[in-house]
C-alpha cells in the first residue's frame, strides 16, 4: 500500500498505522540497492538491517543480540576495550546520571536569585558551583520560562540532548514525529502530552543543531512558598526541563 | 548531505508516544551498543561528528527502519570497518580473525570512562572577528553540501535574528570532510514560524537554530 493513498485524518487508524508497519518490514525484506552499495560494510549493514526485527515476548537470543556479543568479543579480543569499562558505562547511566541532576538545578535556581541569575549567564559555570552535582559539560544553556513564554528543546538532526544533567533522551525525544514536528507545531506536539497552553502563550523552540545544550528552567509551581530545594526538587519532571511537560503541582508529591 | 536524518518539519510519523517510567534501556544490547559507540570514539580515530555522519548517511531505508541504538550499531560496526579496525569478514564470522590496529593509547579501559561521560569541549579561541551582532537579520544560505552539515533544511533560504553569539567552535563541516578543526564563530538565530513556514503558520511559535557563521549572510 502506498501511505500516499490515506487521508493525512486517518493516519492514526490503528489499521493504517498496522499497514504502514507491514509496509515497512515489506520494504525492509527486499535486497533494496543504495547507492552506498561497494562502499566496505555497506553489505553488511543491509544484511543487519533485513534481518532484525523485533522479537517482542521472544525468550530465545534475538539476532540484534547476538551481533551486538559478536561485536563485543572482536573489541575485546583486538584490545580496543575492556568489558569492565563498557559496563561501568552502563552502570552510570542506570544509576549515577538522571533527570535528578537538572531537578536539583532548577530547585536551586527557584529557591535561589543569585544562583538563578547565574544558571542564565552560564549554566556550565554555575551548575559546577552545585557540590551534589560538580562539573558538567561545557556550553549548557539554561532558558526561563515565564508566564508568556514557554521553551521547548529538540534536536531535529540527531539526539543532541543535556545528557550530564538529565541522563539518556528518552525514546520519544529521539522519535522521527519528535523531531519531525516540534519545529512545526509545537502546541500539537504539546496536545500528544497532555499539556495545553494559553492560546497567547508564545512558545519558543530551540534545534540544538551545535555542542550548546538547552536546559529548560519551568516557572516555579504556586503554593510552595518556604519549600525547601529537596521539596522542589521532587516537582521537576524530565519533560518539564525539555519543554514538553509542567512541573507537578504542590498537592501532587504531598 | 541533504539526508534523510534531516526531518525538521516533514509530516506522517504520526504522534509522539511518551512512555511513562521508561527505563534507561529497553533490552541489554542497548546498553552495551551505547557503551561500544563511546569507547570506541574514545580510542581517538574520529570525533562526535564523524559518529553523527555515520549515522545519518545510513542507506535512508536502514535509518527509517531501524532503532535508535540499531543504527548506533550500525555506525559503529561502519566506522571500524572504514578505517580497518575491524572488518567485515570478521563481523559474519563472529570473532577476530586478526590482530587489532594499534590505537596508539592501549584498550579503552575503566580510567578512561569519566573522560567520556562528560560532554567534549568544542569552544576554540577566536580566529577573527564575529561578522554579526546580535540584533542582525541574517538570511541562513541556501547551501547543499554533499557532505555533513549542521545547517537544517528547513531554515535555508530564511531570514531571521541573531539572539545570542556564542563563541567560537570547532566547525563540524570541515572536521567530517578531513579539514580539520577550522573554528567559526556560532550564533543563534531565531525564526518567527511565519517566515519558515508561510502565513498560516501560529503566530505565537518562534524557532531558533546553532547556526556557524559560514551558514549565514547579511540580508
Amino acid at each position: 500500500m502506498s501511505a500516499g493513498l490515506v487521508p493525512a485524518s486517518d493516519l492514526e487508524k490503528e489499521d493504517v498505522r498496522q499497514a504502514l508497519a507491514y509496509a515497512a518490514e515489506f520494504a525492509d525484506n527486499q535486497s533494496i540497492r543504495s547507492p552506498l552499495d561497494g562502499v566496505s560494510s555497506v553489505g553488511y549493514l543491509l544484511g543487519v538491517a533485513a534481518h532484525d526485527h523485533d522479537h517482542e515476548g521472544g525468550s530465545t537470543l534475538s539476532e540484534m543480540d547476538l551481533r551486538v556479543r559478536a561485536l563485543e568479543r572482536i573489541l575485546v579480543e583486538k584490545g580496543y576495550v575492556e568489558t569492565a569499562a563498557l559496563d561501568r558505562i552502563i552502570e552510570a547511566y542506570e544509576t549515577k546520571v538522571g533527570p535528578h541532576i537538572g531537578a536539583r538545578v532548577i530547585a536551586k535556581a527557584w529557591s535561589d536569585p543569585s544562583f538563578r541569575q547565574s544558571l542564565l549567564e552560564d549554566a556550565s559555570k554555575a551548575v559546577g558551583t552545585l557540590a551534589e552535582v560538580g562539573r558538567v559539560g561545557e556550553h549548557l544553556v539554561a532558558v526561563e520560562n515565564t508566564p508568556q513564554l514557554h521553551n521547548m528543546v529538540v534536536c531535529t538532526l540527531c539526539s543532541c540532548y543535556p545528557w550530564d544533567v538529565l541522563g539518556l533522551p528518552p525514546v520519544w525525544y529521539k522519535s522521527f514525529a519528535y523531531r519531525s514536528r516540534v519545529v512545526k507545531e509545537p502546541r500539537s506536539v504539546l496536545a500528544d502530552f497532555g499539556v495545553v497552553l494559553p492560546a497567547s502563550t508564545e512558545i519558543r523552540v530551540w534545534d540544538s543543531t551545535a555542542e550548546t545544550r538547552f536546559l529548560v528552567v519551568p516557572v516555579r509551581p504556586a503554593g510552595t512558598d518556604g519549600w525547601s530545594e529537596t521539596q522542589l526538587a521532587s516537582l521537576v519532571t524530565r519533560d518539564c526541563m525539555v519543554g514538553t511537560g509542567l512541573p507537578k503541582n504542590p498537592g501532587e508529591v504531598a | 548531505m541533504d539526508g534523510i536524518h534531516d526531518m525538521g518539519g516533514m509530516d506522517g510519523f504520526g504522534r509522539v508516544e511518551p512512555e511513562a517510567n521508561e527505563p534507561p534501556f529497553h533490552e541489554p544490547w542497548e546498553g552495551r551498543v551505547l557503551a561500544m559507540g563511546r569507547a570506541v570514539r574514545g580510542l581517538g580515530a574520529w570525533n562526535i561528528d564523524v559518529d553523527r555522519y555515520g549515522i545519518e548517511s545510513l542507506p535512508p531505508h536502514v535509518y527509517l527502519a531501524s532503532s535508535y541504538y540499531q543504527r548506533w550499531f550500525l555506525r559503529t560496526v561502519r566506522l571500524l570497518a572504514e578505517r580497518e579496525m575491524v572488518k567485515a569478514d570478521e563481523m559474519d564470522a563472529g570473532h577476530t580473525l586478526r590482530p587489532g590496529r594499534d590505537m596508539g593509547r592501549g584498550a579503552f579501559a575503566l580510567a578512561d570512562v569519566e573522560r567520556v561521560m562528560r560532554r567534549g569541549s568544542f569552544g576554540r579561541p577566536t580566529p577573527a572577528p564575529a561578522q554579526f551582532k546580535i540584533g542582525d537579520r541574517v538570511r541562513a544560505r541556501n547551501i547543499h553540501p554533499k557532505s555533513h552539515t549542521r545547517l537544517p533544511r528547513y531554515v535555508r533560504g530564511h531570514v531571521g535574528v541573531v539572539e545570542r553569539v556564542q563563541g567560537c567552535y570547532v566547525f563540524p563541516d570541515s572536521v567530517v570532510a578531513g579539514k580539520g578543526e577550522d573554528p567559526q564563530w556560532l550564533y543563534t538565530v531565531r525564526f518567527d514560524a511565519r517566515e519558515l513556514w508561510g502565513a498560516d503558520a501560529d503566530p505565537t511559535v518562534k524557532v531558533s537554530v546553532e547556526a556557524f557563521e559560514p551558514y549565514l549572510e547579511h540580508v
